[in-house]
This record gives structure tokens, C-alpha cells and sequence, in this order.
């Protein structure tokens, strides 16, 4: 078929209904109904202090995106995030406001794969780049010291295709095609200000597979996420999570930095390790999550006793070389990921999206991975290959909109 | 069995100058664990030699200017390296020094093959070849001083093996070894054929303990070297980039498919790093 018959026949059918006797410019507009039984636990405050997806207790499934503005002007800057903001509330509320409105003549307001559908918990949380404060928007001088660029780890394998970007975004909820319609409407709203540079998709297990409530586990089989900071305990929160004003950036005030690493797991090799190489490699026992030497999760890791004063977890294993002193804290919110098959090899291309906020970075992600890239017995199962660093703006009142402390 | 053990250990450097090949494979073939270990300690003392020949020849070859040679020379004696990496890996720094990548150690201390490589095929910092080379000298040199006495068990032969193939899983196949002069096929068929040095020095038992699983490893020993043969020429192999995603995908996938027997054949016997 030719194409120019192809278009013909597409104009056709546009017109079709008005055909049947619907007048050229009006507006319709369908609004379904919500369902009355939705819960208040199936949403997440999207205005607050602070931006929610951060305190929040993990979703099920995530999208991580990154854009690169392909404007200048800060005005432009201001309009995207004012355009998001709203979106971004009116998705995570899952409101009333779920509409198709317009003429049939436009495309539909919303793409409407969510139509009736809970919001299962969305949240969506902004991010700047170092690549905002470059100049283009007139910000350099509003750089935060803690928004750094990310310093070569040893071994890194980084692809810039899965890496770095002027704004970052985080989406998640408890379904995944919840949470892609979000990215949807970003993407859409952004058309002629920003474009996607990478995203990537992630999931935990399902309150349904883990009805036993353990610690969630990642692809190698291991429990992770044992030690973490609880997102609950607001002074801890304060001191290892949310920066201040007294930090040295008074727009980050209430805000947190999300370091980010896409870090993809040689499961094949690691399926053909021993249980015991396993068990060293991480530092505790796969079925429990114990560490070694010990026989519940929750006991304290063993890191200098043993025999003869040598130690039960190695001096390399992953557990060990993270905890380090235990004087640096990130709260962690990692989500694996599948991504069909690496073409080079025909091995999974699967992994782990490394997810971590924090109030400075430079005293609490880099030290710890610095450690991780020297001496980590991980590694040689793993490859850092997507990195990303975003300040992730302080929440807002209805009203405003995020990103207006740096903005406005 | 002792007695062998013995003389292997104090002779062994002199007695590969006599011919040894034929040596260690009467030793293999008597199934002590000595005999085994001490069979394939030959074998890393012949490479080695080797290593530190070619490598003394590369020197001569920067000295004269003859670059195109050294290239040559940088390929004969990356394969000698590549046989016994394993052994290198139980000795510390001696890996990351001799076969450390771009970015793998810290800038200040990066020197060793992947250094030179990138200096023969980029001409970059080609002032410091030199340096380089001589300094690469001293450690293969240092490396084969350490193989008379380094401790090898039979468990930690059989995890040489499958760690072999997991380099050739997750580098070379795709090209990330030699990332400037793309000749990871080269290490690929050494590395193969290091593995399948340590596997036929332990065949005999696994065939006593487990005979199909020998029978497995064997086929899928064959149809890698079959695989590989493809991209052979003479003594030469194609350069990574002339291999498309479906060559590399083939070779992974048997690569693979060897390596999982091959583990198995390490938990038979008894290894657990």
C-alpha cells in the first residue's frame, strides 16, 4: 500500500464520526467515575515537606527516568516543572480529575491506559542534575557543593546512555502500569522542552509474593536491605536523609540527593558459584540473611570476632566493606531489574537499579563506594554501568510547585 | 608419590628445560592429588617461562623500533598470561599490576599489559613505552619466582578452571579486554585452553566419580574449541570487531554452556573457594 492511501484512508476514519452528526469543535468530555471503595492507604500525599517516594516504604515496581532540556530559558525551566507538578498530583491523588476532555478532534487529555484504576501508591520525585547548574539557566552559582559530579569508581563500566541528566525523575507504585503512565505524561508534557534521555525499569517483590514480610530480596537470592535506615524514624531521617538549610543550600532545605547506579549482575556466573563462595562473597547466610556466624538476620554483624582472631565474614565480603565503620548512612531504596537479554552474549541482562538519598554525599554515598570498588569481593559478579547523581527539590503546598526554591 | 612430589618441587624449573610435557602427564595419570598439582605447577612454570621469554623479546623488539613486531609479540605474550591468569589472581597484586584494564586500579598505579597495549595501538604517551615494558619485565619475572613455591590444591585447580571461563564470559566476549588492539580472541582461546589444561589433569577422576558429567564437559570442551575454530586462521583469530552480535552471542552461549559442568566438576571436587 502506498502511503500517501494509507493516509487517506487514516483521515477517513478521523472523520467518521462527525460524519454521523457531531459538530466540528466541540468539546466532549467523558469523566468516569472512581470506584468508592479506594482506600486512603492507596494514595500517597503528594504535597508536604518533603517530595514524596523518599520516606515513602517502597513500591512494588519503579520507573527511574532522566531529561535533557532542549531549551534555555529558565522561564521554559519554571513552566515544565509548574506542568509536572500538576500532573504529578493529579496522578498520585488518582482523583475525580481523571478525564478525557477536548475536542474528539485533539488528542485525549490523558492517554487513559489508567482509566478507573487506583493509583496503587504512585509517587513521583524530582530531581536537578549537575548538568542544570551549568550555565545554560543562568543557576552555576546555585550549584549545591553536595550536588557533585560522581567520581570514577574503580571498574566502573559506564554506558552515558543509561547515565547522568538534567532532571531526574523517580516513579513509582504498586503496578507498573501505573507507574508508566506517569512517565507518559511527563514525557508528553515536557514535548518541546525536555526529551528522555534513558529510563529504566524496576521491580521489588509484590506484598503478595512476600506475604511473610522479610526483607526484600535481589537477584542474587540475598536479603538486602537488612541494616537500612528506617524512613519512619524522623530524627534519623533528619540527620542522615533530609539536608538543611544550614548545609550551605537553602533551596535544598527539606530536599535529599539520590545517587543512582544501574549496576548489572553476571547472574550466570554468580548461578555457578558455590553456596559458600555466595555466602562469602556477601557476608551472610542466603536462606536467613544472618550474617555470618550468627543465626538470626537481625544480630549484629560479627566484624572482628572469631577464631583465633581472624574473622567470620571476610575482610572482602560485601556486607563488611559497605558497613564499614557504620559512621555513613544512606537510606536505600533499590529496585532489580530484567531487561530482556545482553545481544552481545545472550546472557540476562539483569541487575540491580541502585537507589540511595542522603544529605551529602560526598560524606556518605562516595566514601562507602569507594570502598565497594576497591575491595569488594562483589565484584567480581557485578558491573557498575549507569550512574546518575540529582538534588531532589523539597515538597510543596498546593499551590506551588517543585522546584520553586530554586526557581523562583 | 611423595618422592615425585619432592623432585617436582626442587626441579621443576630444570626439568621443563628436558622436556616435561611428557613428565606431567605421567604424573597426572597416577591420581594423587600431589601428581595433579604438581603436574599442572609444570605446566604454569612452562607458560611462565614462556611469558617471561616473549616478554624480554618484546622489550628487544621497542628497543629496535620495530613496532610492528612488538604488536606480534604483544599477542603471543598476553596468550602465555592469559593459560595460567588463575594462578597470578592467588598471588595478590600480581594480576591487577600485570593484567589490569583502564580503570580497574587507580590511574597513578595503571602499568602492565592493557598500559602497553594502549600505547602500541593509540600511540599515546609512546614515550613511556619503555618504562612500561621494563616494568612489565619485572613482573612476570617476579610471578615466575613465585610459582615454585605457591601453594596449588586440587579444589582451588578445579575453581581456576571455571573463573577462566567466567573472564571469557563477562570481558573478552565482550571486548572490554583489549579494548585498543582487539585481539580478545586471542585470550579467550588461551583461557580455554588453560581451563582445559586443569580438566584433562583431573578427567581421570571425575570420570571415576561421575562419568557423565566428564562426558559433559568433554563435548562442551569440543564445541567451544569448534566454535572458536570458525574465527581461526593458521595461529591468527579474528579481530573483535569483525565479529557481529551474532558471532560473539554463539561463543558466550557455548562458553557458557561448558562453564556450568565445569562447576560441578569443581564441587566434585570438593572446591568451595
Amino acid at each position: 500500500m502506498k502511503a500517501g492511501a494509507l493516509a487517506g484512508r487514516r483521515l477517513a476514519a478521523l472523520l467518521a464520526p462527525f460524519v454521523a452528526g457531531v459538530a466540528v469543535g466541540a468539546v466532549v468530555t467523558f469523566v468516569l467515575p472512581r470506584p468508592s471503595s479506594a482506600g486512603s492507604e492507596g494514595t500517597v500525599p503528594f504535597y508536604g515537606e518533603h517530595q514524596a517516594g523518599i520516606a515513602t516504604p517502597s513500591q512494588s515496581f519503579a520507573f527511574v527516568a532522566a531529561f535533557d532540556l532542549t531549551t534555555n530559558s529558565r522561564n521554559d525551566l519554571r513552566e515544565l516543572m509548574k506542568r509536572w507538578t500538576l500532573i504529578a498530583a493529579r496522578l498520585t491523588a488518582g482523583t475525580d480529575e481523571q478525564s478525557v476532555s477536548g475536542s474528539p478532534l485533539s488528542p485525549p487529555s490523558d492517554t487513559g491506559e489508567t482509566f478507573g484504576y487506583e493509583p496503587c501508591r504512585l509517587t513521583v520525585t524530582f530531581g536537578a542534575g549537575p548538568s542544570l547548574f551549568d550555565g545554560r539557566f543562568g543557576l552555576s552559582s546555585l550549584r549545591p557543593a553536595a550536588l557533585v559530579d560522581l567520581p570514577p569508581f574503580l571498574g566502573d563500566r559506564l554506558r552515558p546512555e543509561l547515565s547522568n541528566g538534567d532532571l531526574g525523575v523517580q516513579i513509582c507504585a504498586d503496578d507498573t502500569q501505573v507507574a508508566f503512565h506517569a512517565l507518559r505524561e511527563l514525557v508528553r508534557a515536557a514535548r518541546g522542552l525536555a526529551v528522555l534521555r534513558w529510563s529504566q525499569q524496576g521491580f521489588r517483590p509484590t506484598p503478595e509474593a512476600n506475604a511473610g514480610h522479610q526483607t526484600a530480596r535481589n537477584l542474587q537470592g540475598f536479603k538486602d536491605g537488612t541494616l537500612n535506615v528506617d524512613s519512619s524514624d524522623a530524627s534519623l531521617m533528619n540527620t542522615v536523609v533530609w539536608a538543611d538549610g544550614s548545609d550551605g543550600t537553602l533551596w535544598m532545605k527539606g530536599g535529599s540527593y539520590l545517587v543512582f547506579r544501574r549496576i548489572r549482575m553476571h547472574i550466570e556466573v554468580w548461578d555457578r558459584s558455590s553456596l559458600h563462595d555466595q555466602e562469602n562473597t556477601i557476608g551472610r547466610h542466603k536462606e536467613t540473611g544472618a550474617p555470618l556466624g550468627s543465626s538470626r538476620e537481625s544480630d549484629t554483624l560479627p566484624l572482628f570476632v572469631g577464631q583465633q582472631g581472624s574473622p567470620v565474614i571476610p575482610e572482602d565480603a560485601h556486607v563488611r566493606l559497605a558497613h564499614g565503620d557504620g559512621s555513613e548512612q544512606i537510606l536505600r531504596r533499590p529496585y532489580s531489574f530484567a531487561n530482556g537479554i545482553d545481544p552481545r552474549t545472550g546472557e540476562l541482562d539483569a541487575g540491580l537499579l541502585f537507589i540511595c538519598f542522603q544529605r551529602d554525599p560526598r560524606e556518605q554515598f562516595i566514601p562507602i563506594q569507594e570502598r565497594l570498588a576497591k575491595s569488594d569481593a562483589l565484584n567480581e559478579y557485578i558491573a557498575h554501568v549507569g550512574s546518575a547523581i540529582f538534588a531532589c527539590f523539597p515538597g510543596t503546598r498546593k499551590g506551588g510547585y517543585i522546584g520553586e526554591t530554586l526557581l523562583n | 608419590m611423595r618422592m615425585v612430589c619432592k623432585i617436582s618441587l626442587a626441579t621443576s624449573a630444570a626439568l621443563i628445560a628436558l622436556g616435561l610435557s611428557a613428565f606431567a602427564e605421567k604424573v597426572g595419570s597416577m591420581k594423587s592429588d600431589a601428581g595433579i598439582t604438581e603436574a599442572y605447577r609444570a605446566y604454569a612454570i612452562h607458560e611462565c617461562n614462556a611469558l617471561v621469554i616473549s616478554t624480554r623479546a618484546l622489550a628487544r623488539a621497542l628497543t629496535a623500533g620495530n613496532l610492528d613486531q612488538a604488536k606480534r609479540l604483544y599477542l603471543s605474550t598476553r596468550m602465555a598470561y592469559e593459560r595460567i591468569e588463575p594462578i597470578a589472581e592467588a598471588l595478590g597484586s600480581l594480576d591487577p599490576d600485570i593484567d589490569g584494564r583502564d580503570g580497574d586500579v587507580p590511574a597513578a598505579q595503571w602499568r602492565g599489559f592493557h598500559r602497553i597495549e594502549r600505547i602500541l595501538w593509540t600511540g599515546k604517551e609512546s614515550e613511556t613505552l619503555q618504562t612500561y615494558t621494563t616494568r612489565l619485565l619485572d613482573d612476570v619475572t617476579l610471578l615466575r619466582a613465585k610459582l615454585d613455591n605457591v601453594e596449588i590444591t586440587i579444589p582451588a585447580l578445579a575453581l581456576g578452571a571455571v573463573d577462566l571461563l567466567n573472564e571469557v564470559a563477562t570481558s573478552k566476549i565482550t571486548g572490554e579486554e583489549e579494548r585498543y588492539s582487539h585481539t580478545d580472541l586471542y585470550d579467550f582461546a588461551a583461557n580455554v585452553e588453560g581451563a582445559r589444561k586443569i580438566f584433562d589433569l583431573l578427567e581421570p577422576r571425575v570420570k571415576a566419580k561421575d562419568p557423565a558429567l566428564a562426558a559433559a564437559t568433554e563435548a562442551n570442551f569440543q564445541k567451544v574449541s569448534q566454535a572458536l575454530d570458525r574465527y581461526k586462521k593458521g595461529s591468527d583469530y579474528a579481530l573483535y570487531m569483525s565479529l557481529s552480535t551474532a558471532d560473539t552471542k554463539t561463543l558466550a552461549q557455548a562458553v557458557d554452556a561448558l562453564a556450568d559442568p565445569l562447576s560441578k566438576v569443581a564441587a566434585l571436587m570438593g572446591a568451595a573457594k
